[in-house]
């Protein structure tokens, strides 16, 4: 493991086996949204004015006041049904696109635990970052500034677990050491989703099932995307100017390419 | 609960039924998980498919209102297969009891049991006594053959819910049924446990009571009370309904399950004779024996030195309910209605939305003069003056609105499920004007004294002899601030004179250890019997938060304190053998080490059943010293039959022409054998709707993770209105496919009395039953919504709307959980 660290993604800073992550275990989950509200808590982020639109899930997708949604599935078997419930959120890649793509200088950063956080001070707005996500996951607020979980950097950074896996009473959500997850995962007898895809999520999944019947994909890191990356940030750096640089990769890699729609929020009926 | 949340752990079977406890006790589901991962299996019984049975191992449908039919199913296939703890139910239950051989059952008697008299629609409980020997003592045939015994009994009553008939009643399929029997009935042995969650789901019906008793049945026979994760366990509804059931929120009853006094006992020994029950049985202990010490510690701890034994320690300033009064919540209302209230405090309630058949609710509030809500925020009942229909113009009542603290802005006990009173302190300071429930309360108590003294008044003994000290005092005599630590105090009890008992000498003022030391001659008080012990002279042990567990089975006996006295898992003594043994070794509760107890608090330290001479039988609450199998206290039968609902989608009873509960009461006439509304039988607002092609789907209510309650503090708090912010009509997706509605439109949900919008969620959650060989659908919503908030109204209604006026026979809590109404697309 410890090489997977010396990449680019983590380079800088020192995480090596402090990585902290989450597991999260669908199996465990009764999507009380006990973590939708903690977080909510937590990052002062405000309530918003929803509709039922015939599921339970709610709000439908992440939003800049929303860091962490359960998705809500609904699905038919030969006999009965299952209804899971899945966590979306930032992942926290090890290599993360977001993190490659950002052309603003200090707007992304890892943290010492292994966290990817932002300088809201310093995001430009440009929105690439959203192009460079696997997952769909970066929002913007009103001045269109990124808002994504955080792995509540602040709480962590003082030996605090993060607020949801604080408040989840079934341990569908647990905070720890990377490392040690994976191991608990894997001696409950689990398949672990993003031990090692793009050097490692700091968001896993325990499964017994195949992720892809929880809605996931297998993580892709955009190859465009780091090669653009070395190039121009070399130029934005060399005077053409971040925005104008930004606009070129903009055109680079969000023009030419459709950014493939998340699964759609569980209808009821589904 | 007879055992606790983290004994949830210890079982190898769960079965959550009557109950949604993954969204509505998401917490239980911390120890439901853990018992899973040791190997438990998890079985959910719901009419829908819901997050607990989303977890769950095995998944049945049932009709609402058929709970009696499927658990009855259960115990044929318990006794038909002998799976049942034959050592358990011979030595602590009343099945070798006889009855007598005039006793006849609903099999026999087209739908009831002997003894009853149509017209008073109640029941002469005398004929279902038990066969007497000579000197008064209960015939008992231990080989369990007699055909009058208990045991034979049972096996006949239930020999008609044989699996094809039990389907056709529940619309669960037989497959699923047979799952469910099996499953749960491999806990039969001593050395697997089963443990039953349930809540509102089974309480809210006509037949409630006997829901709850056919399980607690099914628990006696697979030896399972008692034991480390067994028991019968209610989920209650909020943190402290515990609590403040053990003091008597229920007007039947005073602090400690004591008896609400009636008028025809005119004096504490009339009183005490009529509620301290006897017995010949040489083993029992009686507990209920020591009555007279607990009224008397009561009414000491009311009215201090003024009780005196000269004036029958104030027995006279008790209220008094009249001989045959229920003044149960649906009564109030029916009460209200008819404009025989003058005042009401809501305090820390929305009838105007929680209240079965919510628009009477409404209309009654209408008819007082005054009401005072004392709450968090303005609710539903607080505006209903200006709720939807009404004309304020035309409303008299005067509304006083008390902003009240909240449970993290005052300090106390909370009373969980589990019967651990924890307690806890004042986080921050309530706003604005807000006070404590307590400082309410004493300004209240001192106006009302005040009053009382310049004016006198019809009977001012009762509030003017109250004790009353819980604080330091003012030079008036007023409490300046009350102070929690006095009230519990109170409520656990002092000595109110030297006394030596026991060996221990006691001076007057001392706090008594606990209930085994109380006086009936005045000279102890004592709030609540149940609590002596929890605040004494070892300090508040409520507040006590040692992580020891030298149990090993997660009792934690040092982590707050359980009444009674501290006893973890109550019956525990039926936990072992005829030597003192555990059954199950594994999980051992308690055991007998030659000269004492071992383990958790046992039901009283008398040495196991061989030692014959000096053994109590377990359970110690029963006169006769053993649980009831047979349960002839209760008003609508000694075992549980099969009841429709009030209103129902079948015509008739499957099993014979009773319709619904013989013992209920009725609020609007019925004619015929399927028991129809007669028309004109009663208030236009009562009226019901049975097999009626105006309403053909069953509905049932219940609440959601997200909100509590009536929704009055949730709906109030953004981040859980906007993961639920609207009522909503989860239906299936062939229903919806009859009836042209999609997922997300506004549906109308029509009762009898009344109709709500709501949004409809089509869901393969719910699947249509096959009910008498005809295809029922069933509807279900929240009731955590209403018009006050959201102001802009997109929240909608209570769906207590469309609830009926009807309740349980012997506790008269509402059929909320089974009804009938309409759908359309709006």
């Amino acid at each position: 493991m410890a090489d997977t660290y010396t990449k680019r993604a983590l380079s800088g800073v020192d995480v090596g086996r402090k990585r902290k992550g989450l597991l999260v275990t669908p199996d465990l989950c009764i999507a009380c949204r006990a973590c939708q509200s903690a977080c909510k808590q937590w990052n002062r982020l405000p309530g918003e004015k929803t509709v039922n639109r015939g599921s339970y899930e709610n709000p439908p997708d992440l939003t800049p006041s929303l860091f962490n949604q359960i998705h809500f599935i609904e699905k038919k078997k030969d006999v009965g049904i299952d209804w899971l419930f899945v966590r979306r959120s930032c992942m926290h890649c090890g290599e993360a696109g977001c993190m490659d793509i950002c052309p603003a200088p200090g707007a992304l950063f890892r943290t010492k635990e292994g966290a990817v956080m932002y300088d809201k001070k310093k995001c430009i707005g440009c929105k690439l970052c959203l192009a460079g996500c696997p997952f769909n996951v970066p929002r913007f607020d009103e001045n269109d500034k990124i808002a994504k979980c955080t792995l509540c950097a602040d709480r962590i950074a003082n030996g605090l677990s993060t607020a949801c896996a604080k408040t989840c009473p079934t341990g569908a959500i647990r905070f720890g050491s990377r490392d040690e997850l994976i191991g608990q995962a894997k001696a409950g007898g689990f398949n672990v989703y993003g031990e090692k895809d793009l050097d490692g999520l700091g968001v896993m999944f325990a499964l017994k099932q195949s992720p892809d019947v929880y809605g996931l994909s297998e993580p892709r890191y955009n190859g465009t995307i780091a090669f653009w990356d070395n190039l121009i940030r070399p130029l934005s750096v060399a005077g053409l100017g971040v925005a104008a640089a930004a606009a070129l990769l903009h055109y680079i890699t969000v023009g030419p390419r459709e950014v493939e729609p998340d699964d759609k929020p569980g209808e009821g009926g589904e | 609960m007879t055992n606790h949340w983290i004994d949830i752990r210890n079982a190898d079977v769960i079965l959550i039924m009557g109950s949604n406890a993954a969204e509505n006790h998401p917490i239980s589901f911390k120890w439901v998980m853990k018992a899973k991962e040791k190997g438990a299996t998890l079985i959910s019984v719901d009419p829908r498919f819901t997050r607990t049975s989303s977890k769950a191992d095995i998944y049945a449908p049932i009709r609402s209102g058929a709970d009696i039919a499927f658990l009855n199913g259960m115990i044929k296939y318990i006794i038909d297969n002998r799976l049942y703890d034959e050592f358990y139910i011979t030595n602590y239950t009343n099945a070798p009891f006889l009855v007598n051989r005039s006793f006849r059952m609903p099999g026999e008697m087209d739908g009831v049991f002997s003894g009853y008299d149509p017209k008073k629609r109640k029941y002469d409980r005398k004929a279902w006594a038990f066969q007497k020997d000579a000197g008064g003592v209960i015939k008992k045939d231990r080989s369990l053959k007699d055909p009058y015994c208990v045991f034979q009994l049972l096996k006949k009553h239930v020999s008609r819910y044989d699996i094809d008939t039990v389907a056709k009643i529940t619309g669960t399929p037989k497959d699923k049924l047979m799952e469910v029997y099996r499953t749960y009935a491999s806990t039969g042995g001593p050395d697997k446990s089963a443990t039953i969650m349930y809540a509102m789901g089974w309480t809210q019906h006509t037949v409630g009571t006997q829901i709850i008793r056919a399980m607690a049945m099914i628990q006696l026979l697979l030896g399972n009370i008692g034991v480390a994760g067994g028991g019968v366990n209610a989920l209650r509804g909020e943190s402290n309904v515990q609590g403040s059931t053990d003091h008597c929120l229920l007007f039947h009853i005073l602090p400690g399950y004591l008896k609400t006094p009636r008028a025809s006992q005119r004096n504490l020994r009339e009183y005490n004779e009529k509620w301290t029950p006897k017995t010949r049985e040489p083993n029992s202990a009686n507990w209920w024996g020591n009555y007279p010490k607990y009224i008397v510690s009561l009414l000491k701890a009311h009215y201090g030195d003024a009780a005196t034994k000269d004036n029958d320690f104030g027995y006279d300033w008790l209220p008094k309910l009249d001989d045959g009064q229920n003044a149960s919540w649906i009564m109030l209302f029916h009460e209200m209605y008819q404009g025989k209230f003058k005042g009401f405090f809501a305090w820390g309630q929305n009838p105007a939305c929680s209240g079965t058949n919510a628009g009477k609710v409404r209309k009654a509030l209408a008819r007082l003069e005054w009401m005072v809500n004392v709450n968090l925020f303005d609710n539903e009942t607080g505006s209903f003056w200006r709720g939807p229909g009404m004309r304020p113009e035309e409303i008299q009542t005067e509304v006083f609105q008390l902003p009240a603290a909240a449970s993290v802005e005052k300090e106390g006990s909370i009373t969980n499920s589990g019967r651990w009173a924890q307690w806890r302190y004042r986080a921050v300071d309530p706003p604005g004007q807000a006070m404590p429930d307590s400082e309410i309360i004493n300004e209240l108590f001192w106006r009302v004294k005040k009053l009382y003294e310049k004016e006198g008044g019809a009977y001012p003994d009762p509030v003017t002899r109250l004790s009353w000290d819980y604080g330091p005092k003012g030079p008036d005599g007023k409490v300046l601030k009350m102070d929690t630590h006095e009230i519990a105090r109170e409520i656990n009890g002092r000595f109110m004179a030297d006394r030596v008992v026991k060996g221990r000498q006691f001076r007057r003022g001392d706090l008594v250890p606990s209930f085994a030391f109380l006086q009936d001659d005045g000279s102890t008080s004592s709030g609540n019997w149940l609590y002596c012990q929890s605040y004494n002279d070892k300090g508040n042990n409520m507040a006590r938060r040692s992580r020891k567990d030298p149990s090993g089975i997660g009792l934690y006996p040092e982590w707050a304190w359980a009444w009674p006295v501290n006893r973890r898992i109550i019956y525990n003594r039926a936990s072992v053998d005829e030597k003192g043994r555990p059954r199950n070794p594994k999980k051992p509760v308690i055991y007998w080490n030659g000269s004492r107890w071992v383990g958790d608090v046992p039901d009283g330290g008398w040495p196991p059943l061989a030692n014959r001479a000096k053994t109590k039988l377990a359970f110690i609450m029963k006169p006769a010293g053993v649980a009831h199998i047979f349960g002839p206290g209760r008003a609508d039968g000694p075992f549980p039959e099969h009841y429709e609902p009030l209103e129902c989608p079948i015509q008739e009873n499957p099993l014979h022409r009773t319709r619904v509960n013989p013992a209920v009461r009725l609020f609007f006439d019925v004619e015929g054998d399927s028991q129809r509304p007669k028309e004109g039988g009663g208030l236009p607002e009562d009226v019901f709707a049975t097999c009626d092609s105006r309403f053909p789907y069953v509905a049932t209510t219940y609440r959601l993770t997200e909100h509590w309650q009536t929704g009055v503090m949730t709906r109030h708090q953004p981040w859980q209105l906007e993961m639920q912010p609207q009522i909503f009509c989860e239906m299936s997706e062939e229903l919806a496919r009859e009836k042209g509605i999609r997922s997300g439109d506004k549906v109308i949900v029509s009762s009898a009395r009344g109709k709500v919008w709501a949004k409809a969620i089509v869901t393969s959650r719910f699947k249509p039953f096959k009910i008498m060989n005809t295809t029922v659908h069933q509807v279900g919503l929240p009731w955590c919504f209403g018009w006050q908030y959201p102001e802009d109204g997109s929240g909608g209604d209570s769906s207590n709307l469309l609830t009926p006026t009807v309740g349980d026979a012997n506790t008269m809590i509402p059929e909320t959980k089974a009804f009938m109404v309409n759908v359309e697309k709006a």
